[in-house]
């Protein structure tokens, strides 16, 4: 079952299209800056922008702190949300539950094929993001500045800390990469961050794509679904920049999305990225609970 | 086959199947019919373990459902409303999938020998519906009758023992009815049995050798339909000599029409003889069978979907 959902997934047109345009954004990007050489000063625009002039394989982040607020979760949430509505409305559903097929079967099948397609799209930013950083904003090239090239102001888990680290001036042996503490990192440690990073935005992902399937078995509109789970993101990042909703803060979805930036730090600060792990695992068992809760018990009239 | 005892559905307030006691027996062509509104759909996805039971027992090949959904229902074939596809693949393409999806077919072996059985179960089921030649275009270029078609192959692809086909006539063109009906009744006498629902009457009247009635969600006659339509022992006699035979047969007339009659006589035969006999002259003669249309009729009420 489950290599007949990759089959479906890997098949659907609107699967590529979507992964072309998720990766389309960072490209463009990175042409304007190539173009004009202007970027973001530091702390100040999206993450890793600013430094991106000084080296271009930090561009893979970059691209990727640039679809994380929308481009990312509204793709998972329209996938996810289809899942179940959407075979529920193609009247699909039916017919694979009297194959038979098993409920939990299908649902867990859903859930692995939504994770395959997180991983592609991750993937495919990381990917296309490093070929555009070299080709087009050029390798590493060397002059590290000797200031922290710092991060996103707004929503997320930047810790203060980060203008603590004395940055390490004029360092940067050919090809080395600088951190967001101004210590150079070894390629090996880039790519290991970067894999940190890929696997914690996964994650990230994971947490929207169970709200979606959640709802997905709720209702038959695939749309509604997407909607839905988008929605609780938007009230997430609200109540996050909301100094009246400290107590729940913590609890909230979107609170620790950006804590994957702090694999770049030297060393890295892992306080938020454990908290942003655990609170995803959490609204993952949770949501699809209750859509396995949901689903095995419903009667399917569509 | 198909066994139910005092099955019940509600829908919060709405009760759409009260208390049926369905009994379709091995080799039947079994033809479910009533109105739209009926609750034959509600049926029929109880049967198949998508909508539970309120109360009430069901039992299909002899095991019951839906707990043991997982023995039965790789042996039954289904036709549920529409046919339902992937419609940016093709007609091929489709069945691989949904026959990948189920349960491994008996006797699949190995990963290799199970593709080449299937593609042989999938070239054998499109051709079974007259598709052999479309299969490789994508769905979404079907007609509607091309999708049911599609949707028929869909349900005999696992050569299953029953089929359980709800509405399977719709988007038909009368050709397609006719290779419908002929493929139902081949496979039937090679030992598959069929339960079908239906609101036409004249598909089932057909088809069928078996018909239960749905009103309202109550079951409200079962039989066999040689059964139902037996000569009733009344004779139709149409005839210009009307008052002469009323005059002849007198108190075996039941009912006249104008130059139709209807008399309590048991061969049409020998009453044609008498008839011609005594010199009156007979336009047609034969029993009376009362048509599947009266039978049903008479013991529905207004359709559920109707205001009343």
């Amino acid at each position: 079952m489950i290599t007949v959902e990759l089959a479906k997934l890997l098949r659907r047109p609107r699967t590529w299209i979507s992964v072309v345009l998720t990766c389309a954004l960072p490209f463009m990007v990175a042409v304007f800056i190539t173009i004009t050489h202007l970027v973001p000063p530091p702390g100040q625009g999206s993450a890793f922008l600013s430094a991106v002039l000084q080296d271009g394989a930090l561009y893979p982040a970059a691209a990727l702190a640039l679809v994380l607020p929308v481009f990312l979760p509204v793709a998972v949430a329209v996938v996810a949300g289809d899942s179940i509505a959407g075979e529920a409305t193609g009247g699909t559903l039916r017919y694979l539950l009297v194959r038979p097929v098993g409920r939990t079967r299908l649902l867990v099948a859903k859930l692995v094929s939504v994770t395959v397609y997180v991983l592609l799209v991750v993937l495919a930013v990381t990917f296309t993001a490093y070929a555009t950083g070299v080709f087009l904003l050029g390798p590493s090239v060397a002059a590290a500045v000797g200031q922290a090239p710092g991060v996103a102001g707004g929503a997320g888990g930047s810790a203060p800390g980060l203008a603590g680290q004395a940055p390490t001036a004029g360092q940067a042996a050919g090809g080395a990469v600088t951190s967001l503490s101004g210590a150079p990192l070894s390629l090996l440690q880039l790519t290991e961050r970067t894999a940190g990073a890929i696997a914690f935005i996964t994650v990230s992902m994971l947490g929207v794509a169970a709200i979606a399937l959640f709802l997905s078995t709720i209702t038959d509109s695939a749309l509604g679904s997407a909607l839905g789970a988008l929605a609780a993101l938007v009230a997430s990042e609200v109540l996050v920049t909301l100094n009246a909703a400290t107590v729940v803060q913590p609890y909230l979805p979107t609170r620790y999305w950006l804590a994957w930036i702090d694999f770049f730090r030297q060393p890295v600060f892992w306080r938020d990225i454990q908290r942003g792990f655990g609170i995803q695992a959490i609204y993952v068992v949770v949501f699809l609970a209750a859509a396995w809760a949901n689903f095995s018990t419903k009667d399917i009239t569509a | 086959m198909i066994i139910t005892r005092a099955l019940i559905k509600r829908y919060g307030a709405v009760t759409a199947v009260r208390s049926v006691d369905l009994d379709v027996r091995e080799g039947d062509r079994y033809g479910l019919l009533g109105p739209n509104g009926s609750g034959k759909t509600t049926l029929v996805r109880m049967l198949l373990g998508l909508v539970y039971a309120t109360s009430g027992e069901i039992e299909v090949l002899g095991r019951r459902m839906p707990r043991h959904a997982r023995e039965v229902l790789p042996q039954i074939g289904a036709l549920i409303e529409e046919p339902a596809a992937y419609p940016h693949l093709s007609g091929r393409a489709n069945l691989t999938l949904l026959d990948a999806a189920g349960p491994r077919a008996p006797g699949g072996g190995f990963a290799g020998k199970a593709r080449r059985t299937r593609r042989h179960r999938v070239d054998e089921a499109l051709e079974q519906v007259g598709l052999t030649g479309v299969g490789r275009r994508p769905v979404k270029a079907y007609s509607l009758g091309m999708r049911q078609r599609l949707g028929l192959a869909a349900a005999l692809i696992r050569r299953p023992r029953l089929l359980i086909l709800d509405e399977p006539g719709n988007g038909l063109d009368p050709r397609g009815i006719r290779d419908l009906r002929e493929l139902l009744v081949g496979l039937n006498d090679a030992g598959v049995t069929v339960f079908l629902s239906s609101h036409l009457l004249a598909e089932v009247e057909q088809l069928c050798t078996r018909v239960g009635v749905l009103d309202s969600g109550r079951l409200v006659l079962q039989d066999d339909l040689a059964a139902l339509c037996a000569p009733t022992g009344r004779i139709v006699v149409d005839t210009p000599d009307a008052d002469q035979v009323a005059a002849l047969l007198d108190g075996q007339v039941e009912h006249r029409d104008g130059q139709q009659l209807l008399v309590r006589y048991s061969d049409a035969a020998a009453l044609n003889t008498r008839l011609v006999g005594a010199g009156l002259r007979v336009s047609s003669i034969g029993p009376q069978q009362r048509t599947l249309e009266d039978i049903v009729l008479s013991v529905t009420g207004a359709g559920s979907d109707q205001i009343s």
